[in-house]
């Protein structure tokens, strides 16, 4: 009401640091006690490489909900990229680079008609992308006849699966971990060191203003699900390394990519986000996850701990937007 | 008019001591306030001085940090609206607490529905409605969809739903900002009737001819505190000065000399949209033009058509001679336009990105995607950084998250963004509301430099005042078209005539 | 201001005119396609029932969806809570006639329970009900999943009425259908609670500075929704003889409920609908489904289908809107 700044408070510095990078540090501290062979590179390498496929998931779907939306599309197209890539590997065994050259295509094309949606048909992204998820998972499934039968070349699985020996230091190095420091660093660029993550911020934070501000609203939103659905293409490839070839591979895997997003401090429905912080939300969420396979609970437990991780997430990050004057 | 000298009734409601801090900005302070049975209590103050917030505090929405609230002598304290409901304060908010999608019987009884055996009561509901509206005089029907009513017409509903829940105080946040001259004089009828039915009414407004014509008492607010309180009818200039604190003079820019005013800039003729009807004008280079009118007159409605957010359906408009046709915001801010909305929460900010974000909003939205946030041409972070301190736009700094700031340094913020795009016309809504009274002067001195160097500016205000104060001329609006032109300096009483369109003199 | 009123006027009688409109285009595809293909044998009275009766679960579902979607909040946990439902009352009553009665309790104690811990995440946490039903739907799916994988218990005999049993040749289930619909109708237009669900999902600000306790209404429709939900798994257990874990998130209860609510006119913010309206969405979607199987689309072109009908039908009431939607 004055017209003075309102001053820092105190506590501001300690409260800017992510709480994911201590949840995660905590959380390999935890998991390396538990065993010890973690802390051998091919301990913690490997499990960079389990968590890549989600970490570019999740990285892509950020810029989706720093826009303001969600893209639940994305757990479709990675099965939608690895059913048709079994499915074309099958009878081309050769054909891996125009493969993966045609499934980037079909993911730009997922990702202009769930942003065309969006923003000229005016449908509210959850239903749009939900709809596309659906679709597209009926697609995947009619391409293979309901039961795949293709098989995944090892060229196509190099990506995924292959590790780059002789590497000082650390000895080896897997593909999936460079291709996710390669993502990782592109996408932090576009958020954080270019005109695009200005402009997705500002369209996220308040799409009126931003209209009238002159921002090309529609172009901004629908770069978003172009870079998600191009995200869940190379999240895809990777896990066609290690995973099986089936209609539900990429089953709920979007909803993770939200929970890491959410867990590295993205504001749902638009605003802030950061790219570092959302690929720290997943390799949490995969450290919980390998926690919750030492202590040897079963598979669905994981949903349970991430539903709980989900609501409480959204509900600390209400509390302190709220008590810093939200 | 009869009014009822001060002290006749009891004393129904007092605040004592009151305080309320906002995020460690006090935005009441120590506050005293009182109102009698059948007294109507003017209650005045700049935006910004405090009167919402108490309000608020009247209404049970908030909770005095410090303080005491008693009614008829007694310590109340309200937790929820709906205590102070039940104690018998009704507040009619400025946006009304209204639902359009229900009747005017639903909104009378909303959240109090008389039920007979579990089954809502739509005929009391019914009766009880038209009750408390033909107390009022008000001809609606109980079952017309809110939605579909005029303004005035929905703040008979607000009324009549203060009737029928027997209140003994009822709060009036500036009920006539919407209303013509004939609907006004209604409501101040029905205002005192309420008072001769010993309700107490805490009136607030900042209209002096309506303190003249209604209060018994007044109350002056200002930055939290009370600044005059007055037991009898006082000059209005003496509020206005209780008000702003200081004398008004010097506080509006001098007007452009002739010699000032340039060619013309924008051109527009015969236009016409949805709302608006054959609207013709010229702006020229080195002047701001005032629009006056009614909420709902033409005015934002030709704004936006201008600035491509509202479809025309005739008409020209052209710019610096040539004719142009914006389909989009974008397009008119590359035709060389630009505006600053009169909400800035909702159309102005983006209120979780930092004030440097906002402020280049403008020049990154026509630079590349691709290009480096910080070294557009125009855009580079020094760039604006100096703009905004040529500004005097107070932060702890730049990249403090702008809702942070005070009403006047987000309005030189969005002011900034369009500095740095050098526009030829800058569309002005409402440039001061929510702007402290102190910071209002550097918005008019911005808004008549950039005048001076060549831009034109349209200037829609609601505050007469400030229109006839900074504006060179003013056009006057009325149900979608231009009805009057006025130079600078002229009568508050004309102008609001030619918006009303009444022709009995202004009380 | 006088146009203005007329185009809200314009607003209303369109929305009003909308589902109808919108069946007649259903019916007439659907005898369209009948009569083209000739199949004029699906055109009877017999068959209008059939196809009916395929859409119970999906009509009860709706109709609590319509509570959570007027008083503008939504609910993405229906469809694991129709499985939970479903496997907890075929486990309970395992083949018994008389534990019908403790296994229909023990579902709807369920149903009200996930639906106040709905509510109150929503209202007290401030949780976005996106994600706290999301979160929640991956709670109950993880938990569920956790203790059976396969169609566990059974239904006596007797239950099966449920599904199975007709009164003069009308499905009892479809009977049950119309008298839920006609109680939630009713509920809606004259009890204090229904018109408080509107008040609150029209402004919900309003609705608290009028005194509502509205907090306590979004709870209401959130236990409501919940209910309905779990009546549903019932049915489905009746229906399938048993319960099993994926039958809600096969059916997609979830999109397809928020589907028809939206294409029954209800208003996806909140504050304008009704359940009649949801009915007639039911009743669209039965009909293009039916129509699919006359037309001989087979299973896996169907989901793709009707990813495309849930979007389009959401579109046909956003695309009016100049409402930015993220």
């Amino acid at each position: 009401m004055t017209d003075r700044a309102v001053p820092a408070r105190r506590g501001r510095a300690f409260a800017r640091i992510n709480p994911v990078y201590v949840v995660l540090a905590a959380l390999l501290v935890a998991i390396a006690l538990n065993n010890p062979a973690f802390v051998e590179p091919t301990g913690y390498m490997n499990f960079v490489k389990r968590a890549a496929p989600l970490a570019i998931l999740a990285a892509g779907q950020l810029f989706v909900i720093v826009s303001g939306g969600f893209d639940l599309s994305a757990g479709a197209v990675v099965t939608f990229v690895v059913v048709g890539a079994s499915m074309l590997l099958g009878e081309n065994p050769d054909g891996t680079w125009w493969v993966i050259a045609l499934m980037y295509g079909a993911g730009l094309g997922v990702g202009l008609v769930n942003g065309a949606i969006v923003c000229y048909l005016r449908v509210p992204s959850l239903i749009a992308t939900l709809g596309t998820m659906i679709s597209l998972g009926g697609a995947a499934a009619m391409w293979s006849g309901g039961a795949p039968r293709g098989y995944l070349s090892d060229g196509f699985r190099w990506f995924g699966r292959a590790n780059l020996g002789d590497i000082p230091v650390i000895g080896f190095l897997p593909v999936a971990v460079i291709v996710l420091g390669v993502v990782g660093a592109a996408l932090g660029w576009l958020m954080h060191g270019a005109n695009l993550g200005r402009l997705l911020h500002a369209v996220g934070d308040n799409p009126r203003a931003a209209r009238l501000a002159g921002v090309p609203v529609n172009r901004v939103r629908i770069t978003a699900f172009v870079i998600s659905a191009l995200s869940a293409v190379t999240a895809g490839v990777l896990l066609g390394g290690f995973a099986g070839v089936s209609t539900d591979v990429g089953a709920g895997f979007e909803l993770q990519a939200i929970t890491a997003a959410v867990l590295g401090g993205a504001q749902l429905l638009g605003g802030r986000g950061s790219v570092l912080a959302t690929i720290a939300g997943a390799l949490t969420l995969t450290a919980i996850f390998t926690l919750l396979n030492f202590l040897g609970l079963p598979q669905p437990v994981r949903q349970v701990v991430q539903g709980v991780i989900l609501i409480a997430a959204v509900a600390v990050a209400t509390y302190r937007r709220r008590s810093s004057g939200g | 008019m009869t009014r009822p000298s001060p002290g006749q009734g009891a004393l129904v409601i007092e605040m004592a001591g009151v305080s309320k801090a906002f995020h460690g900005v006090m935005a009441l302070r120590d506050v005293g306030f009182a109102c009698h049975a059948g007294e109507v209590h003017a209650l005045v103050g700049e935006n910004g001085a405090g009167k919402s917030t108490l309000i608020k505090i009247l209404s049970g929405a908030y909770r005095p940090d410090r303080g005491a609230l008693r009614m008829a002598g007694r310590p109340i304290a309200f937790a929820h609206p709906l205590d102070a409901l039940n104690a018998g304060v009704s507040v009619i908010h400025q946006e009304f607490s209204l639902l359009p999608e229900r009747t005017v019987a639903q909104n009378v009884f909303l959240g109090r529905e008389p039920t007979r055996r579990g089954v809502i009561d739509a005929a009391a509901m019914r009766a009880e409605t038209a009750r408390a509206l033909d107390l009022l005089g008000a001809p609606l029907d109980p079952d017309a969809r809110v939605g579909e009513l005029a303004i005035a017409e929905r703040q008979m509903v607000e009324i009549a739903k203060a009737i029928s829940l027997d209140a003994r105080v009822l709060v009036m946040d500036e009920p006539t900002a919407a209303l013509n001259e004939h609907e006004c004089a209604i409501l101040y009828r029905t205002v005192e009737t309420l008072a001769a039915r010993g309700v107490a009414v805490v009136y607030i407004t900042h209209r002096m001819r309506e303190v003249s014509r209604l209060a018994a008492r007044v109350t002056v607010l200002k930055d939290g505190e009370v600044a005059a309180r007055f037991d009898t009818q006082p000059a209005p200039q003496t509020i206005v000065r209780a008000m702003v604190g200081r004398d008004i003079a010097d506080f509006y820019a001098p007007p452009a000399t002739p010699a000032e005013i340039g060619a013309v800039v924008l051109d527009v003729r015969g236009l016409a949209t949805a709302t608006l009807r054959d609207v013709g004008f010229e702006l020229r280079a080195g002047e701001i033009v005032g629009f006056a009118g009614l909420q709902g007159a033409g005015r934002a409605a030709l704004a936006m058509a201008l600035y491509g957010e509202a479809a025309i359906t005739a008409g020209s408009v052209s710019l610096d001679g040539a004719p142009v046709a914006f389909r989009s915001p974008r397009a008119a801010i590359s035709g060389g336009l630009g505006l600053l909305p009169g909400d800035r929460k909702a159309e102005g900010l983006a209120l979780m990105q930092s004030v440097r974000d906002n402020g280049m909003l403008g020049a990154r939205a026509f630079a590349r995607l691709l290009a480096r946030r910080s070294t557009h041409a125009h855009a580079g972070a020094t760039y604006i950084d100096a703009l905004l301190d040529r500004m005097d736009v107070r932060a702890a700094s730049y990249d403090q998250e702008i809702r942070f700031l005070s009403g006047g340094n987000q309005q030189k913020t969005i002011l900034a963004r369009w500095l740095a795009l050098d526009p030829r016309v800058l569309i002005f809504i409402e440039p001061t509301r929510g702007v402290h009274v102190n910071a209002k002067a550097g918005i008019y001195r911005l808004m008549r430099d950039l005048a001076r160097r060549g831009a034109a500016i349209m200037m829609i205000s609601s505050d007469l005042p400030e229109l006839i104060g900074a504006a060179d001329r003013i056009l006057v609006m009325r149900d979608g078209a231009i009805v009057a032109e006025f130079g600078h300096g002229a009568a508050e009483a004309a102008i609001m005539l030619a918006a009303t369109g009444e022709r009995e003199a202004a009380a | 201001m006088t146009a203005v009123v007329a185009r809200a006027r314009a607003g209303l009688r369109f929305e009003r005119w909308a589902p109808a409109l919108l069946l007649g285009g259903a019916v007439g595809l659907y005898v369209g396609i009948a009569l083209l293909t000739g199949q004029s044998q699906y055109l009877t009275p017999d068959n209008a029932v059939a196809i009916l009766g395929r859409s119970i679960a999906l009509g009860i579902t709706a109709i609590g969806q319509t509570f959570a979607i007027l008083v503008a909040s939504i609910d993405l946990s229906v469809a694991s809570l129709i499985s939970a439902s479903a496997v907890l009352a075929s486990v309970v009553m395992n083949g018994e006639p008389r534990m019908i009665l403790p296994a229909i309790v023990a579902v709807l104690a369920l149903g009200a329970l996930v639906g106040l811990v709905n509510g109150l995440i929503i209202t007290k946490l401030e949780v976005n009900p996106l994600i706290a039903t999301l979160g929640m739907a991956l709670i109950i799916q993880g938990g569920l999943s956790a203790f059976v994988s396969n169609f566990a218990g059974a239904v006596p005999e007797a239950f099966l009425v449920f599904a199975y049993g007709a009164i003069a040749g009308v499905p009892l289930s479809l009977v049950f259908l119309l008298a839920l619909a006609a109680v939630a109708g009713f509920v809606l237009r004259f009890t204090r609670f229904g018109s408080d669900i509107y008040s609150v999902g029209g402004n919900r600000d309003a609705a608290r500075l009028a005194g509502l306790r509205t907090d306590r209404v979004v709870i209401g429709a959130h236990v409501v929704c919940s209910l309905c939900a779990a009546i549903a798994g019932l049915y489905l257990a009746s229906r399938l003889r048993s319960g099993a874990p994926w039958i809600g998130s096969d059916g997609v209860y979830d999109l397809e409920s928020i589907a028809v609510v939206v294409i029954g006119g209800t208003l996806l913010a909140g504050g304008r609908g009704g359940v009649w309206g949801t009915m007639g969405g039911v009743l669209i979607f039965s009909l293009i489904d039916a129509t699919f199987n006359l037309a001989g689309v087979d299973a896996f072109a169907k989901q793709v289908l009707r990813g495309v009908v849930i979007v389009a039908a959401v579109a046909f009431y956003a695309v009016r809107s100049r409402r930015l939607v993220a």
